[in-house]
């Protein structure tokens, strides 16, 4: 099906159950610990040996020699292999690093061996035997140290479309910028970020001849399979990979890793399959993170705070080859403004590879930009919520012609205005104090584009009423399950109960996959799309008019006569299958979804330790497919918008190039204790832009914004403003009240 | 993990006596130790579990005091009804560390043997004197936000993590040990933790096989008791300063802080400056601290925190 023009009244519209907040469907799986995570498909395959994966003891540098005789001769241990036993393997198209082979270090913890035993703890015990021996070069970790090196880079497009220029300019920002009566320019940093996902990268591997069956934990399916056939040298073909549960990936499980090669070579050497799981100090070093940035800001506004010049400019590093953080992003969208200027330099590093994190640009992108329009309103004397509503734009100021298929910021920042109690919020910083605690509230726009991406999905009926759904759709703890179920149920008229959704597997037709808070209206839309094909089947089976036939409560009607749903399906049952793909309209229209983030925060006057009290987000993001899920995913995104802004930092070792902190004790993210009453709104939209389903993403929208919200509180709280992330204790402490 | 033989100790006498062979370990709620087997950075080849042993009562003393014994768990002994009524100091440092499942587990004497959680220390690819004797330390002209400001030396800056500890360092409690010889002592908690000077690796007065049957606190202080830790979130981290203090209706009182050195730290001395207020008190009790760049703000925070406790000691 190929979505060409907006979306008029179909199925889904009866909102029967989209739209409801229904349980998850997999939630008594989960709860009762019998949904199957990677490292746990016992049954998958007998006779599993377990690997162990080796990393660089060095940043940069060669592997001279390994002497693996020790580790050979340990107890229970079945292979190893080295990265010395074959040259550097082909890189898959998402990889910047290798991910093993051939002598050259590129980042810490780059995999060097694996080890295979019969038991995992003979596995790690052998594998720290093996004696490595490097010559080290030097390498650049000290990414201020690296800005005058850092050179131009345009951001990739998201199509085939010729990217944009690297700077990107609309009239003369300078001269509007010097003639503006109130300016801001001012450098904000964000730290480099771990995904820090609850189940490590794991992998099952088996080989049967030349075929290869990965059971593994990754949140793009087509893309693990064409990456690892690319990297081991297979037909695509011959690579199946399942992923049905993942135990969070904020997309540090989008691309192929460690683990799944290395499953596979170990397992190709022992002859046997091998289960891998990187142990948790790989997972900041050994695979992806958010990388660091150092955002300069420029805003010049009138007198009446409309901004006339607006400028953002980021610096960030990356392994040779590798990308920009694209933080500047937003600003060419969020806010009106005739003098414009956007840039991203890209330093070459030699610290791990960074890559895509949860509304990756967006996210620390916000984190400066809405502390810098905070800081503009206070110039301007004016109130945060209301600079912001005066410069919103209903269209693309790059280019006005394109609007907005939606844009209800305005909408979410008053309501939340009025629900926060922002009223009652004191103008004056350092105002408000009870007890030890200094209270503070600050708010933030949140906007994060709406990506539609191609997805296919295979819907059977059988000779009961019940339909199966087989995409290789993944739920990632999204809950794409249960919209998937809902959308399927809504379409074919049954109730959820007569619904199975089967997931995360390769030979199920290719999906949009689990990442830029794409998944969940283009997987439905694409499940949608086979739905309205087995609809056809069905009523052409029945002798219905397909264009009348209503299905509901698991009949079929049409004209006078109804029959029942299973009838159509016989004993082989009956398929539809199909792909939705996409016209022109996100190139026509500008398909955003926004948020308005409000926040509460305490500062202890002595310690300055910052307490997040309560938070809103009210969020326009189109049709909101189940309320339910919608909620978590956008109070686990707060969440981490609370961790971005307070505790979030990978501490990097600038003599060694490696992140320090490379485990959960000393990479803190919020605990229970941090996050206290959250409160989400969704406004009542439908974006017929977007898809048939009219939704939208709202999985990343949710951090967007969160992080300056905090600073902004922290600031009206403490009146000491801070620009460098995290922002803890020691960055405030001598400028906090002189004690009695 | 390395494999390791493993026996259950029928008393302490035999724990001590069976530890006399080189690489064998005590466990009891493992809570450190296994982490640090799975790491390799503890190394055992035999373990004593002494689980079995008893030593789990919380005991009054003849000289009202109260007998800990090296068993209790963390959650039991920051419940007791007397150490919440004499000691609340105690009570608040043990609630204020690791969470409640770890504190379900974690033994008195354990808690007190703990080892640092400086990075460098955790991971094995990098010299590390606590590891590696004089392979050297990785720490100093690294990330050291989180470590020592006092009492560091050039082959160590690691800090100690217990918050129980410091409380019993302004108790003045007292360690009690059996050794591999049956004989028994009693160890000053001043004494049973040692500056990282040039052995690091050696963090108590404990002999080889020395086995800890308990710690006694001495008669209720009076006065009102304080434990402020701070930390980069709410809860389930190490302190980046702690201030344990009792302090008196006349002003005077006792401090010790965790998060600065490599034993909780305190300066009987110090505390004469105690009326006089915060920054005169912290002055003399981080007399000739060290500091990093990244770690400066532990002495500007040593002191704000104190000034913060002395001011609800007031209130």
């Amino acid at each position: 099906m190929k979505f060409e023009t907006p979306a008029t009244t179909n199925p889904i519209d009866q909102l029967k159950i989209v739209g409801k907040p229904v349980d998850r469907i997999d939630g008594p799986r989960k709860t009762t610990g019998t949904a199957p995570y990677a490292y746990e498909r016992h049954d998958v395959a007998p006779n599993q040996a377990y690997g162990q994966v080796l990393g660089a003891g060095i940043a940069k540098g060669r592997v001279t020699a390994m002497d693996t005789s020790a580790a050979r001769a340990a107890p229970g241990v079945v292979a190893i292999v080295t990265t010395l036993d074959m040259p550097r393997l082909e890189k898959g198209k998402t990889n910047t690093a290798s991910l093993f082979g051939g002598p050259e270090i590129q980042h810490y913890h780059q995999a060097i061996a694996v080890v295979v035993a019969e038991t995992f703890e003979q596995a790690r015990d052998a594998s720290a035997m093996i004696r490595v021996e490097y010559a080290r070069t030097p390498g650049r970790y000290d990414l201020e140290a690296e800005m005058p090196h850092a050179e131009l880079t345009a951001p990739e497009s998201d199509d085939d479309s010729p990217p944009p220029p690297p700077e990107d300019r609309v009239g003369d920002f300078e001269g509007a910028f010097a003639a503006a009566p109130v300016t801001l320019d001012a450098t904000y940093t964000t730290p480099d970020e771990s995904h820090a996902m609850m189940e490590p990268h794991a992998s099952i591997a088996q080989w049967e001849g030349d075929k290869l069956t990965v059971w593994t934990s990754n949140q793009m399916i087509a893309w693990g399979k064409r990456d690892l056939a690319k990297t081991l040298g297979l037909e695509p073909g011959n690579v199946r990979i399942e992923s049905p549960f993942i135990g969070g990936g904020f997309g540090g499980k989008l691309f192929l890793r460690a683990d799944a090669v290395l499953a596979a070579l170990g397992s190709r050497a022992a002859r046997r399959p091998v289960k891998v799981a990187l142990t948790r100090p790989m997972i900041a070093n050994n695979t992806t993170h958010r990388p660091a940035t150092i955002q300069r800001i420029r805003i010049g506004a009138g007198s009446d705070g409309r901004i006339t010049a607006i400028a953002h400019e980021s610096v960030s590093g990356d392994l040779e080859g590798g990308k920009a953080e694209t933080a500047v992003m937003q600003t060419k969208l969020l806010y009106a403004g005739a003098n414009r200027l956007t840039a991203m330099r890209l330093a070459v590093m030699d610290l791990p590879e960074g890559n895509a994190m949860r509304a990756p640009g967006e996210a620390p992108g916000l984190m400066a930009l809405e502390i810098a329009m905070d800081e503009m309103a206070e110039k301007l004397g004016m109130d945060p919520v209301e600079f912001r509503i005066v410069n919103d734009t209903q269209v693309d100021p790059e280019d006005p012609a394109r609007r907005f298929s939606q844009r209800q910021l305005n909408e979410c920042l008053r309501l939340g205005a009025e629900r926060f109690g922002w009223a009652r919020r004191n103008a004056t910083p350092g105002a408000r104090r009870e007890g030890r605690w200094l209270i503070g509230m600050g708010m933030a726009a949140g906007f994060r584009n709406n990506l539609v991406m191609k997805s296919g999905a295979r819907v059977l009926l059988d000779a009961s009423g019940g339909v199966t759904v087989e995409t290789d759709m993944t739920d990632i703890g999204t809950g794409s399950y249960t919209v998937i179920a809902q959308t399927a149920a809504e379409m074919m008229g049954v109730g959820l109960d007569k619904v199975t959704v089967r997931l995360g597997d390769s030979s199920f037709p290719v999906s949009a996959g689990s990442g830029g808070q794409w998944g969940g209206n283009s997987a439905t839309a694409g499940v949608y799309a086979a739905c309205v094909k087995l609809r056809e089947a069905v009523a052409q089976r029945l002798g219905f008019n397909s264009a009348e036939a209503e299905f509901a409560d698991g009949v079929v009607r049409g004209g006078n006569r109804s029959a029942p749903l299973g009838e159509a399906a016989g004993a082989d049952g009956l398929v539809g299958e199909d792909t939705i793909e996409y016209g022109d309209l996100a190139k026509r229209f500008q398909q955003s979804t926004f948020a308005g983030h409000f926040v509460e925060v305490a500062v202890d006057v002595a310690t300055g330790e910052t307490r997040v009290r309560r938070m809103l987000a009210v969020c326009a993001a189109g049709r909101i497919l189940n309320p339910k899920s919608a909620r978590s995913q956008v109070i686990g995104a707060m969440t981490m918008g609370v961790g971005a802004a307070l505790m979030e930092e990978l501490a990097v070792d600038k003599r060694h190039g490696f992140f320090v902190n490379h485990d959960l004790a000393g990479y803190e993210v919020p605990v229970h204790a941090d996050i206290p009453h959250q409160e989400v709104i969704f406004l009542d939209e439908v974006d017929p832009i977007s898809s048939p389903m009219k939704a939208k993403g709202v999985g990343e929208l949710g951090i967007c914004g969160v992080g300056a919200a905090v600073a902004n509180g922290i600031y009206n709280a403490t009146g000491v403003r801070l620009r460098d992330y995290p922002m803890t204790l020691d960055k405030m402490l001598d400028r906090l009240p002189e004690l009695a | 993990m390395k494999p390791f033989t493993y026996e259950r100790a029928r008393n302490p006498s035999e724990a001590a006596a069976a530890a006399r062979q080189p690489g064998a370990r005590f466990i009891a709620g493992g809570t450190n130790l296994i982490d640090l087997m799975k790491l390799q950075i503890e190394t055992p080849t035999h373990l004593i579990d002494v689980n079995g042993l008893g030593l789990d009562r919380i005991e009054p003393t003849p000289e009202g005091g109260l007998h800990i014994g090296a068993l209790v768990r963390n959650t039991e002994l920051a419940a007791d009804a007397r150490v919440r009524r004499d000691y609340a100091v105690l009570s608040r440092a043990l609630l204020a560390g690791a969470s409640g499942q770890l504190r379900n587990k974690a033994t008195t004497a354990g808690n007190l043997l703990q080892r640092t959680r400086c990075p460098y220390f955790y991971d094995t690819n990098q010299p590390c004197n606590k590891r590696q004797p004089g392979s050297g330390c990785s720490a100093i002209g690294g990330i050291t936000r989180q470590l020592a400001v006092i009492g560091a030396s050039e082959a160590c800056i690691a800090t100690h993590p217990s918050d129980m500890a410091v409380a019993m360092r302004a108790l003045d409690a007292v360690v009690e040990t059996v050794k591999a010889d049956g004989a028994t002592r009693r160890i000053p908690i001043a004494e049973f933790h040692r500056l990282p000077g040039d052995t690091p690796h050696v963090e108590t007065a404990l002999e080889a096989g020395e086995f800890i049957t308990g710690v006694t606190l001495p008669a209720p202080l009076g006065g009102k008791h304080f434990y402020k830790k701070v930390r980069d979130r709410a809860s389930y981290a190490f302190a980046l300063v702690s201030v344990a203090a009792v302090v008196q209706p006349d002003g005077s009182g006792r401090v010790a802080l965790g998060g600065v050195a490599h034993r909780p730290w305190r300066v009987e001395a110090a505390e004469r400056e105690l009326p006089r207020g915060a920054k005169p008190a912290m002055a003399a009790i981080l007399s000739g601290a060290r500091p990093t760049h990244e770690n400066a703000f532990k002495v500007t925070l040593a002191e704000r925190t104190l000034a913060s406790v002395l001011a609800d000691a007031r209130g």
